[in-house]
């Protein structure tokens, strides 16, 4: 990597989003490769996600990360040509908060994390009808359905849910995890889910693991 | 059991249950396991009301809770109408940052919930720092109510005086602001309405000996940054683009906040005070940030309920292990630290000698579980918490609104048979 790319990744990592914003326009304006530019973004994405699941970041960090990855991808993305994009995912997740439920705040950060790990993710928004999930899974195929929900409500809008995408045929071959505020094991059996994981981290871990199995 | 609970013995049963609860807060053994009982709408469903009637009929969640309370017999309860009964008033209003049952896309039967959003601009801090209250009249209320938008229009006092005072009726007199005004008052009498259904029915549960335990409520500051002002997204970035700024305006707030929290419960005439707290558990910020930015500001706050002779229950939300060793350092039997999935051994032991803890039988185990389950938890807990006092048993945030009544009654029947 070239010394401005390094430079560019170290500013992202740190946290200096005037430095590290201000770096890409005036690479992009001296006609570097905007393909590389991303590619410093990813290196630097995932120095911070290594970082938040080692304790020493958290979610302001991820936060502020998500921003400057945005602010310097509006500026790239316009250079590329659609074909050069590279398609290659480590596998696709559909996720949603609950219908009746209004929280995101988890469900992004699981989503950003997902994200700077290869997935694509296929975000449904928060309170989304069971019918929601059930068409785009039809739709998407994904390996894994991520259930986010903060309020207790959230329990039995997760259990119809799965049942609805059992009754629909669409169970088999399909992982589905759930997490919130509130989860735990006993959440985890009521829901008829596969697994529930507190944090973002856990919903990483839980989609590679089942993704490469 | 101490000699003052003793003392208590032959007092009323609104004394016997004040004194416990007192004894665990104030760290000495109680004659019992105390309990209180939180919750936003599990009374009204336990009642056969729906989330909605709950927060719009007050005499029948008066009933609600009357029924909860005498079924349950906790030693001491959070009055519930002003937490939940103000379904009239925002509509009344137009109110925009709660989405609540029956409104807009909302079931009759679910709880109300609070919107995420920035309603306060991060160029906005200058002005808040300069004149709070001209802030919260001129932008944060039009913002927050459509029929309070008018106040907009209302004269900014730090710059209008003498014969100018006079003048400055005027703007009484609009149209627009005459009408936001009228729909005040209507407001107002509503509020008034509500609140004397909960007065009559916190005297009423007092004659039947049940206790209030919390008489208002209270804030961290970072928490008022954040969920009500600059929104968690803003907040969050404020971290870092925006620190000083974001210190001063939570300076002014550790501030201003507790005297409205002080007045409200010497008004009220109680000493106890509800702190729910959002932003402060592990995982959502580094502990140099919360050593930063959350706790010096929320133990100020504590510090002023504490001197004026209130009592703080500070329910800390999520897993807040890694925290206990900062947030110990309060006067010892002052504080009540009520914990959702926080470690409870590691919580007795940081904790032990300074701060009554509260809680934490899990919500999944209320709702999911059955009642053996629950009082094998309780017995659990009571055996890694109660030794020595200073433990009052709840569920980790209360009483989730789904749970089950026999799971809910198990818990309260071991607390009335566990004995120091």
């Amino acid at each position: 990597m070239d010394d401005k790319g390094k430079q560019l990744v170290n500013q992202i990592s740190e946290m200096q989003e005037e430095d590290a914003v201000k770096l890409a326009r005036e690479l992009l304006d001296s006609g570097y490769d905007p393909v590389k530019l991303l590619g410093h973004c990813r290196e630097a994405m995932e120095i911070v996600g290594k970082r938040y699941e080692e304790g020493e970041y958290f979610l302001p960090e991820l936060m502020l990360a998500g921003e400057m990855l945005k602010a310097i991808g509006d500026m790239a993305k316009p250079l590329i040509k659609q074909d050069s994009i590279s398609a290659k995912t480590a596998g696709t997740v559909i996720i949603g908060t609950v219908q009746g439920d209004l929280h995101d705040i988890g469900k992004n950060i699981v989503t950003f994390m997902l994200e700077i790990n290869g997935f694509k993710v296929v975000d449904l928004g928060i309170d989304v009808p069971i019918a929601n999930f059930v068409g785009s899974i039809r739709e998407h195929k994904p390996q894994v359905v991520g259930l986010s929900g903060f309020l207790t409500l959230a329990f039995d809008a997760m259990k119809k849910t799965v049942e609805a995408i059992k009754e629909a045929g669409l169970r088999d071959n399909l992982k589905i995890m759930i997490g919130g505020g509130q989860v735990d094991d006993t959440v985890k059996n009521y829901t008829g889910a596969d697994a529930f994981g507190l944090n973002a981290m856990d919903a990483v871990s839980l989609c590679k693991r089942w993704v490469s199995a | 059991m101490s000699a003052e609970s003793e003392a208590s013995s032959s007092a009323s049963p609104y004394q016997q249950r004040l004194q416990r609860l007192i004894d665990a807060i104030e760290l000495r053994e109680p004659d019992r396991l105390p309990t209180i009982l939180f919750s936003h709408f599990w009374v009204a469903r336990y009642y056969g009301m729906t989330c909605r009637e709950a927060m719009y009929d007050y005499e029948r969640l008066s009933a609600a809770v009357r029924k909860a309370v005498v079924d349950l017999e906790p030693d001491g309860f959070q009055p519930v109408h002003a937490s939940v009964a103000f379904g009239p008033t925002m509509d009344i209003l137009d109110y925009k940052q709660l989405e609540w049952p029956g409104h807009k896309g909302l079931a009759e039967d679910v709880g109300f919930q609070y919107l995420d959003a920035e309603y306060m601009a991060a160029d906005e801090y200058q002005e808040y720092l300069l004149d709070p209250s001209g802030f919260m009249l001129h932008k944060y209320m039009p913002r927050v109510a459509a029929a309070l938008e008018p106040l907009s229009q209302l004269p900014e006092y730090p710059g209008v005086l003498h014969t100018r005072i006079i003048q400055s009726m005027e703007a009484y007199a609009r149209p627009e602001v005459r009408r936001a005004l009228e729909t005040m008052i209507r407001a107002g009498e509503e509020v008034q309405k509500m609140r004397s259904a909960q007065s009559r029915l916190i005297q009423e549960l007092k004659d039947l000996g049940f206790p209030a335990s919390a008489y208002g409520t209270s804030h961290a500051p970072f928490d008022v940054a954040a969920d009500y002002l600059r929104g968690s997204k803003g907040a969050m970035l404020d971290l870092f683009r925006n620190k000083d700024k974001l210190l001063s305006l939570m300076d002014r707030v550790t501030t201003l906040m507790p005297r409205a929290g002080v007045s409200a419960v010497k008004a009220a005439g109680g000493n106890m005070i509800f702190i729910p707290l959002h932003w402060g558990l592990d995982g959502f910020m580094s502990p140099k940030q919360f050593t930063t930015f959350f706790w010096p500001q929320l133990q100020k706050v504590l510090m002023t309920f504490i001197d004026a002779g209130i009592y703080p229950h500070v329910l800390w939300e999520g897993d807040c292990t890694s925290r206990l060793d900062v947030i110990k350092d309060v006067p010892p039997g002052k504080c009540v630290y009520f914990f959702e999935r926080t470690d409870m051994a590691k919580a007795k032991q940081a904790l032990r000698g300074k701060v009554c803890i509260r809680g934490n039988v899990p919500a999944s185990m209320l709702i999911a579980g059955t009642p053996n389950e629950v009082r094998e938890y309780c017995k659990k807990l009571f055996d890694v918490v109660g030794d020595g006092g200073g433990f009052i048993l709840d569920g980790g945030v209360g009483i989730p609104d789904e749970a089950k009544p026999e799971n809910v009654l198990a818990m309260y029947q071991f607390a009335k048979e566990c004995v120091y």
